[in-house]
């Protein structure tokens, strides 16, 4: 293999990381704060996707094209309306369900995510057929043999790059994020120093699901497609990188979210190498595997949420 | 003091079965899309109304006090049934389909219900099944009994490759081990080309001992469908399936396998094992799920990738958790209800997932318990303290 391949390999990977991170980030965060997980996030990412085409071709229909103006509305439209969703998710199906067994939220989560893979497919036109996504970002490339560095690559990683720091200022720098790491730590103590405790919660679902749609759209960007099913499988990974990374921890989700793109790329170079005649579709079945094995190694993932057992 | 027959207390239990039955014939015999949403409107209004007037309790207490009479009285429901379609291929493919998914549930509910070891990957299970048995079809001249249980060795065993993780985790993560189990398993099953890939693979009908299941018996001029053939063996399977759970369920490991789910801590305390009942209620359950995997593969005579989907793994949880976790008589009910609703209900068929998905949220928000809860454990039936 070349350097250039390689390089190719490494860059394509990095930028799969950044989506995996950012979904991961999101389940990472609603964890820390309700131990909880929101099993449609993967779906919410996908509305959030749709949500981004459907703005776009309504800026279409009004004649407004200039890509810059459309790609900022998109932005603003999908993670608002996906920040509002997770919400209205967080208050009226997680939060009613704070007393019963976590098997349930995880249950209502995944039957909610069932119910928004099916809307989209079942009512959005044509929901059930791939859509194209909008070339909105310059097409530019510098060759360096055989790496390709495309200009619309590097804006989306630089992007995802930007937003984790952002989520991640916002919750060590600010007294918002004072809050949330308090109720992260000890929602009862957390309550007695006068925090809204169902304020933070909602808001931290807010956060986390407008990172998804984020995710959603820079997905959209990379591949030119969506699909009414990409986000389970998208769902499960980042679910796989949070829990990789342990828990509750925001750097460990986004060293998951990277571990797991290198181990798809590295089933994706290794398998038919080792194995002449096995397919490169092998990939996911590699990495699932490298992380079944993994959770049998770390139950907790690599940094360890920090808890001890009250009896 | 030994219980003799009352036929004046297991009557209620009696004349809800041959309801049951009627409505069953009823709604399999219907062709038009509106009698058959005829008929499910006034079997709601029918059952709110009893309930109204307490024939609820009155029945419950009735199956509690005859289980026996209320089990026989099921399996002669189902044999009338099968007695009232015998020509006709399509209700009888729905019965032992519903038969076959009250197995797989049957072992889900040990894992869910019982051991509290969540299993997001069902349909992988079952999937096991299906394709050992297309592949064992294919390529060997192994007895086809013994082909249905290496359907459930096999996901017994494939199953038992995740013990180790699902021990050594708990809660969400053990869930994502299954979870991505079961999307490996239909990766695997649509790249592997050994497998017919996404295409799939047939596989021949049933034999047993030289009586072919897929031969129509024929009596004179009345044949009959050979599904009937395969009804029979569903019912077989499930009613023994149904036999061991409830078995299960009332003796001491039903009792330690209660205990492992409420309180780990407390049950390792009291010096029961928690992984032994753990990986015991794991491997049941899958094997029960490769069992009925094989025999639905050799009934329907075709295996492919996209009958494994997670999806489908959602409806089977649905199933259990609809029907009332931890009872094998809600699971029962719900399976009949989520098997064959669809079916003969055209135009939801392309909403059923949505359905479901939207009742088992309702069902979490506003009755956890399910639509018929799990009772505490009746010992003395009748007995009062």
């Amino acid at each position: 293999m070349t350097l250039g391949l390689l390089s190719q390999y490494v860059f394509n990977g990095l930028m799969l990381g950044m989506i995996y991170a950012m979904v991961a980030v999101g389940f990472t965060l609603f964890f820390g704060v309700l131990d909880v997980i929101k099993f449609s996030h993967g779906d919410v990412l996908m509305v959030g996707a749709f949500t981004g085409l459907a703005t776009y071709l309504g800026l279409e229909a009004l004649g407004i094209d200039s890509p810059l103006t459309q790609l900022l509305v998109m932005t603003v439209v999908a993670s608002l309306s996906m920040a509002l969703l997770g919400a209205l998710i967080a208050k009226y199906l997680v939060l009613p369900l704070r007393l019963a067994p976590p098997l349930n939220t995880l249950l209502i989560t995944l039957m909610l995510g069932s119910v928004l893979r099916e809307v989209v497919r079942l009512f959005y036109p044509q929901g059930s057929n791939p859509k194209p996504f909008p070339r909105l970002l310059p097409a530019d490339f510098v060759s360096f043999g055989s790496f390709t560095l495309r200009a619309d690559s590097m804006i989306l990683l630089l992007a995802g790059f930007a937003a984790i720091v952002a989520v991640h200022l916002v919750i060590t720098r600010t007294k918002l994020g004072l809050a949330i790491r308090a109720v992260a730590q000890d929602a009862e103590t957390a309550r007695i120093m006068g925090i809204n405790f169902e304020f933070i919660v909602l808001l931290t679902f807010a956060i986390g699901s407008g990172m998804a749609a984020l995710g959603g759209l820079m997905n959209g960007l990379y591949y030119n497609e969506i699909n009414f099913g990409m986000g389970l499988l998208l769902g499960v990974i980042g679910f796989s990188a949070a829990v990789i990374g342990g828990l509750g921890n925001i750097y460990g989700a986004i060293l998951g979210g990277f571990l797991f793109s290198a181990l798809q790329s590295i089933g994706a170079v290794s398998l038919p190498a080792l194995f002449p005649g096995t397919s490169t579709a092998y990939k996911d079945v590699f990495a699932f595997a490298v992380v079944i094995m993994f959770m049998a190694w770390r139950p907790t993932g690599l940094i360890a949420e920090k808890k001890s057992e009250r009896v | 003091m030994k219980r003799l027959f009352d036929p004046a207390s297991a009557a209620p239990a009696l004349i809800s079965m041959a309801g049951v039955t009627l409505f069953a014939v009823l709604f399999l015999h219907a062709e038009s899309q509106s009698a058959i949403l005829g008929l499910c409107i006034g079997m709601a209004v029918a059952l709110f109304l009893l309930a109204r007037f307490g024939w609820n309790a009155l029945a419950t207490a009735s199956f509690a006090g005859h289980s026996r009479t209320a089990q026989a009285s099921v399996v002669a429901g189902v044999l009338v049934i099968a007695a009232v379609f015998y020509d006709q291929h399509f209700p009888l493919l729905m019965l032992a389909s519903v038969l076959l998914y009250i197995v797989v549930c049957l072992g889900l509910n040990i894992q869910f219900g019982y051991a509290g070891v969540v299993n997001f990957a069902g349909a992988a299970f079952f999937g096991i099944g299906c394709y050992t048995a297309a592949v064992l079809t294919n390529h060997t001249a192994l007895p086809h009994l013994l082909v249905v249980l290496a359907g459930g060795l096999m996901a017994a065993v494939i199953g038992s490759l995740l013990i180790l993780p699902v021990l050594r985790t708990y809660g969400h993560y053990a869930a994502l081990i299954t979870i991505a189990f079961g999307i490996l398993f239909r990766v695997f099953l649509e790249v592997n080309d050994a497998l017919g890939g996404p295409q799939g693979m047939k596989l021949p009908g049933m034999e047993i001992f030289g009586w072919k299941l897929n031969d129509g018996l024929v009596f004179g001029e009345t044949e009959i469908s050979f599904y009937a053939n395969y009804v029979l063996l569903a019912l077989a399977m499930a009613a023994v399936a149904f036999m061991l759970v409830r078995r299960l369920e009332r003796s001491w490991i039903g009792l330690a396998l209660d205990a492992v789910r409420l309180d780990e801590t407390a049950c390792a305390a009291f010096g029961i094992d928690v992984a032994r009942w753990k990986i015991t209620a794991f491997t049941l359950g899958n094997f029960l799920a490769g069992l009925a995997g094989a025999v639905y593969a050799m009934m329907t005579g075709f295996v492919a990738p996209n009958s494994f989907t997670f999806g489908d793994s959602l409806i089977l949880v649905s199933i259990v958790l609809l029907g009332g976790i931890g009872n094998p008589w809600g699971l029962t009910v719900a399976a009949a209800v989520v098997v064959m609703l669809p079916e003969k209900l055209q135009f939801i068929q392309e909403y059923r997932l949505l359905l479901y998905a939207g009742l088992v949220i309702l069902i979490l928000l506003f009755r956890p318990g399910g639509l018929m809860p799990r009772q505490v454990r009746d010992y003395l039936p009748g007995w009062k303290p």
